[in-house]
């Protein structure tokens, strides 16, 4: 039904096209260079007139109907019927009338909810009819409407590209929207989780344990929200990465800006940002598969236990990802570093290696701290390697060799399997969320802002 | 006016002095040490990329094959009927047919013998029948594919003899360490477990009399929570059900309560937390089919193609019956969304803040927000999926039209970077000449400068896509990893799954063979990752011009 009122609008749009066209050549009698704007500017105005409000009348219809319909079903419900009831049970009640209008009964529906069902039914089917209605009509009024105006004075490439001006602004504000839905979703959810759970026991408790009974008599460890361990955990893990991933990646972008034949270079370059290009999934799945089993194995030869999820596998993986960021931000901040202070070193006898020690990577370290910092962020975020390496339950330690949880890790475990937003166990994930949201843009604005810094100095 | 005086050299600036010429060595040979460390440090992250792709090539490459038994099979008329072949007896005639090969098998062994071939043999049988139906009452033979286990003991993947654990076993116990429940208690290896002492079935006593053992085998199932077979309860050692009655008998007052009981584990366990690995004859094979493997063998019926199957089957539950196609379709599914939004949407947004954006506050605003959204985790803007399109919007769990979208804003920073980029790299000459003949500045746009950087876009565009066919982590919040037994029902608004949430699915899947399945998944993935990047390079050589 969508796929085909779409289709139908686009094809629509398409003829009037067409149509507009051969109506601003007829209006000059075929003399085309009496027309203020060329035919195809006129249809294209058209189009746009008939296509782009019955479009987005369509797309705005859509993401409305559903909770329209479901309001006007809680409405239309015998009065009394939801007293009392939270908003979980709501949903479920909801959720129940859709299953039950879809055909999947299980057991016996009330006679509330079935009656609510054939409603939902017929309000759907209302629904679909009504918006191809309007949308056909939207289309139409905008064809006659625009098609009207055709004449051989109309400036239509004007009106053309004010609309497409107008088109590129809205994809352009696209990019606020999303900022806006992220900060906006993540508050709100979070905030609904602060009011369930106090922010102080959140931020400075010590003890993890989501896991709060769902059903009752289930044997849970109870429900605690101290984030203090995932938070340890994460700068953990983060840390042993950026001490694999720093040193390595450094010292590549000193010998590839510094040494290495420009040969040597082309090859070697490509072949680290291949590591960057390597989705993280992979790297998890390399940590469980191969990483962690071996750091056992060779624990178990010196006599050192190590955790099969330890936060040294996890970590020293993820530091493995992290090695071409670091490298490639180094070596952009090295090479513009400006001949004439490498030419100065050189003249007064330094050695290579002097020259990259004492001169350039001084002068290069403000980048090379903005670069370390965007890789921090990035450790921290970053999801699956710490989901299928790390570990699950929180735990303080600084030790390496045991098993740590960081925030992605538990905002995926809380949030799988699970929609409901009515407890603090899924509206925790959110809390999370927005503290890692809020960290690493901290970073990343920090970072940018100092690379930017450094780079006008030479400029 | 005196002659100019020689300079004398400073004491020490000796260059030929012993003092000097150690110097000179000391700045070298820190030089060549600092060009080491770079050497070092390329081979290690190269070593490291080696590493990581030969681990997955070494595990993967057994599932390109796949062991199959060319199994002749008698369709005896009298348990098919011609007339209605979808409800023949089609377990009885494999059963037969695998009786002919390996005859002399006890009636009691059968069941376990037939578990050489694949639990789905007698339906792929009945499906061949139904589409051929004149095979009725002949002979036919079909490749069968046999199951997990003996498929990797084909391959020598695993041996005849293994430990007195299974590996599913040593999982569960893996995860139990994970979860922290592992203990010394009493010098012996024990399970730390929360019992709840149901008042429902205990009494207190004295003596406390109860189902002690199903409390036990509740408390630890309540940790195996995704297992559903009895095997893990042998985790526990016999007396479990006595360590809670002692307790009870202790402290009558924890009835009704939840208590931390200590279980010793049973003795393979216990041999296993201390590091050693018990071996015993393995436990997945019985010696009967052991034995009826080695003939089947020896006839000579077995033989390893290539595994189309795990390109165009759709998951199963047995790791022989897996494929990816369901996961391939999902990603295409999605990655056909995400494009059909982001690249325009990116293009349009690119021009804009390029070529007709005046500079002001506003616009700041937009171009910083795109550069904050290229660094967000992604695992962010799986949480923004969950909360508006999920949450407030009301589309569905796990359907692809989500999932296109989430990623489609997560490429978008990438594809409006790239654009952007390209339509710099458009000499300005181009415009100028055109604007100069009388063209509009949207016509210089949509007629030279865009056509000129599409290209470039193109790759970008590529390269964008690329990133969004790995992304898991959103697609995982969204339910993007359901399981999809048959590819036929999947479109736009169906549940799906997609390439790496499978690949992660596989992975946390206890079954040894879906280990390989997995590799052999990542490699399949990184081949489409590899065909894209290349696409893209190629693209760039061919179109790039130089001005």
């Amino acid at each position: 039904m969508l796929g085909y009122v779409l289709l139908l609008l686009i094809g629509l749009a398409v003829v009037s096209y067409f149509f507009a066209r051969r109506r601003a050549i007829a209006a000059v009698q075929g003399k085309e260079h009496e027309l203020h704007s060329r035919p195809s500017y006129h249809g294209a105005y058209v189009a746009a007139w008939v296509g782009i409000p019955s479009v987005l009348l369509v797309l705005v219809w859509l993401l409305l109907q559903g909770p329209v319909i479901d309001s006007l079903l809680l409405w239309s419900l015998p009065i009394g019927t939801t007293d009392g009831m939270s908003d979980g049970q709501i949903d479920l009640l909801l959720s129940e009338i859709r299953s039950v209008a879809a055909g999947n009964i299980f057991g016996e529906p009330s006679p509330v909810v079935q009656e609510a069902a054939e409603r939902y039914q017929s309000w759907k089917f209302i629904a679909r009819w009504a918006m191809a209605g309007v949308a056909m009509s939207v289309a139409l009024v905008g064809l006659i409407l625009a098609s009207g105006r055709i004449s051989p004075e109309f400036r239509a490439r004007h009106g053309a590209e004010r609309i497409l001006s107008g088109l590129m602004i809205a994809c352009s504000l696209i990019a606020i929207l999303t900022t806006l839905g992220i900060v906006l979703s993540l508050l709100i959810e979070a905030l609904r989780f602060f009011d369930r759970v106090s922010p102080v026991e959140f931020f400075f408790g010590l003890n993890w344990e989501p896991q709060i009974p769902i059903r009752e008599g289930q044997v849970t460890a109870g429900g605690a929200f101290g984030a203090i361990p995932v938070f340890a955990g994460t700068l953990l893990i983060a840390l042993i990465a950026m001490a694999v991933a720093t040193p390595i990646g450094l010292y590549s972008a000193v010998y590839l800006t510094e040494y290495a034949h420009p040969k040597v270079r082309a090859v070697i370059k490509p072949v680290l940002e291949l590591l960057a290009g390597i989705p993280t999934v992979v790297y998890g799945f390399f940590a469980v598969l191969t990483v962690a089993p071996a750091l056992r194995q060779f624990g178990e030869t010196i006599g050192v236990p190590i955790a099969p999820n330890s936060a040294l596998a996890a970590g020293a993986v993820m530091g493995i990802m992290i090695i071409p960021f670091i490298s490639s931000l180094s070596d952009d901040a090295i090479a513009a570093v400006p001949r004439a202070m490498r030419d100065g070193s050189y003249a007064m006898g330094a050695t290579k290696g002097e020259t990259i020690t004492k001169v350039l990577l001084p002068a290069a370290l403000p980048g090379i701290m903005g670069g370390v910092l965007l890789a921090v962020s990035r450790a921290i975020g970053e999801t699956m390697i710490v989901v299928m390496a790390a570990g699950i339950i929180a735990s303080l330690t600084a030790n390496p060799l045991k098993p740590v949880t960081t925030v992605t890790v538990q905002i995926v475990t809380l949030l799988i399997g699970d929609s409901e937003f009515d407890n603090p166990k899924t509206l925790s994930a959110f809390a999370l969320g927005l503290v890692l949201f809020l960290v690493t843009l901290a970073l990343n604005v920090l970072a940018l802002h100092i690379v930017r810094k450094y780079r006008e100095q030479y400029e | 006016m005196s002659d100019a005086q020689p300079i004398e050299p400073a004491a020490g600036a000796e260059w030929n002095s012993d003092k000097a010429r150690r110097r000179v060595r000391r700045r070298y040979a820190a030089n060549r040490r600092l060009q080491a460390y770079g050497i070092i440090a390329i081979s290690i992250a190269v070593g490291l990329l080696g590493v990581l792709v030969a681990s997955i090539v070494v595990t993967g490459y057994p599932a390109f094959v796949q062991t199959k038994i060319d199994l002749p099979i008698y369709v005896d008329p009298a348990k098919v009927d011609a007339e209605d072949p979808a409800s023949g007896k089609y377990r009885s005639l494999v059963r037969e047919a695998l009786a002919k090969v390996v005859p002399g098998v006890p009636e009691n062994q059968q069941r376990s013998v037939g578990k050489i071939l694949t639990s789905d043999a007698s339906y792929i049988l009945r499906d061949y029948v139904v589409e051929h139906s004149d095979a009725i009452g002949k002979t036919i033979t079909l490749p069968l594919a046999l199951s997990d286990p003996f498929d990797q003991l084909y391959k020598g993947v695993i041996p005849k003899e293994l430990d007195a654990l299974s590996w599913v076993q040593v999982r569960w116990f893996e995860r139990m360490t994970n979860r922290g429940v592992v203990a010394e208690h009493d010098g012996r290896t024990s399970l730390k477990l929360d019992v709840y002492i149901d008042p429902a079935t205990v009494d207190a006593g004295p003596p406390p009399s109860g189902d002690f053992d199903g409390l036990a085998r509740n408390s630890l199932q309540a940790y195996l929570p995704k297992v559903h077979d009895t095997s893990q309860f042998d985790m526990l050692a016999n007396d479990a059900p006595a360590a809670i009655e002692k307790r009870v008998a202790a402290d009558p007052a924890i009835v009704g309560k939840t208590v931390q009981v200590f279980f010793s584990v049973s003795l393979p366990y216990a041999a296993l937390a201390k590091g050693e690995i018990p071996k015993i004859t393995n436990p997945r094979f019985t010696d009967a089919q052991l034995e009826a493997f080695e003939v089947i063998e020896q006839k000579g019926l077995l033989r390893t193609p290539f595994n189309w199957e795990l390109l165009f089957n759709a998951d199963s539950r047995f790791p022989e019956r897996a494929g990816l196609a369901g996961a391939i379709t999902g990603s295409f599914y999605a990655l056909l969304i995400c494009f059909m939004l982001s690249f325009p949407i990116g293009i349009a947004t690119a021009v804009y803040l390029e070529e007709f954006a005046p500079k002001n506050r506003f616009t700041d605003l937009i171009e910083v927000n795109i550069n904050n959204l290229a660094a967000v985790p992604s695992v962010v803007f799986g949480l923004l999926g969950l909360a508006v399109f999920l949450g407030f919007f009301g589309l569905p769990r796990s359907v692809p039209l989500v999932g296109g979208m989430v990623l489609s804003l997560m490429t978008l920073p990438t594809i409006i970077i790239t654009t952007r980029a390209a339509l710099k790299a458009v000499p300005p000459s181009i415009r100028e000449a055109a604007l100069g003949v009388g063209a509009s500045k949207h016509q210089v746009m949509m007629h030279h400068v865009l056509p000129l950087a599409l290209p470039g876009i193109m790759t970008g565009t590529i390269i964008g896509m690329a990133q969004a066919l790995g992304e898991t982590a959103p697609l995982l919040l969204i339910g993007m990893n359901a399981f999809i037994p048959s590819v036929e029902n999947m479109g736009l608004l169906e549940p799906a799954t997609s390439l790496p949430t499978q690949i992660f699915s596989w992975a946390d899947s206890p079954e040894r063979g879906f280990v390989s399945r997995t590799s052999a998944a990542i490699l399949v993935l990184l081949g489409f990752l590899l065909i894209m990047n290349v696409v893209a390079i190629a693209l760039r050589q061919m179109f790039q011009r130089k001005w």
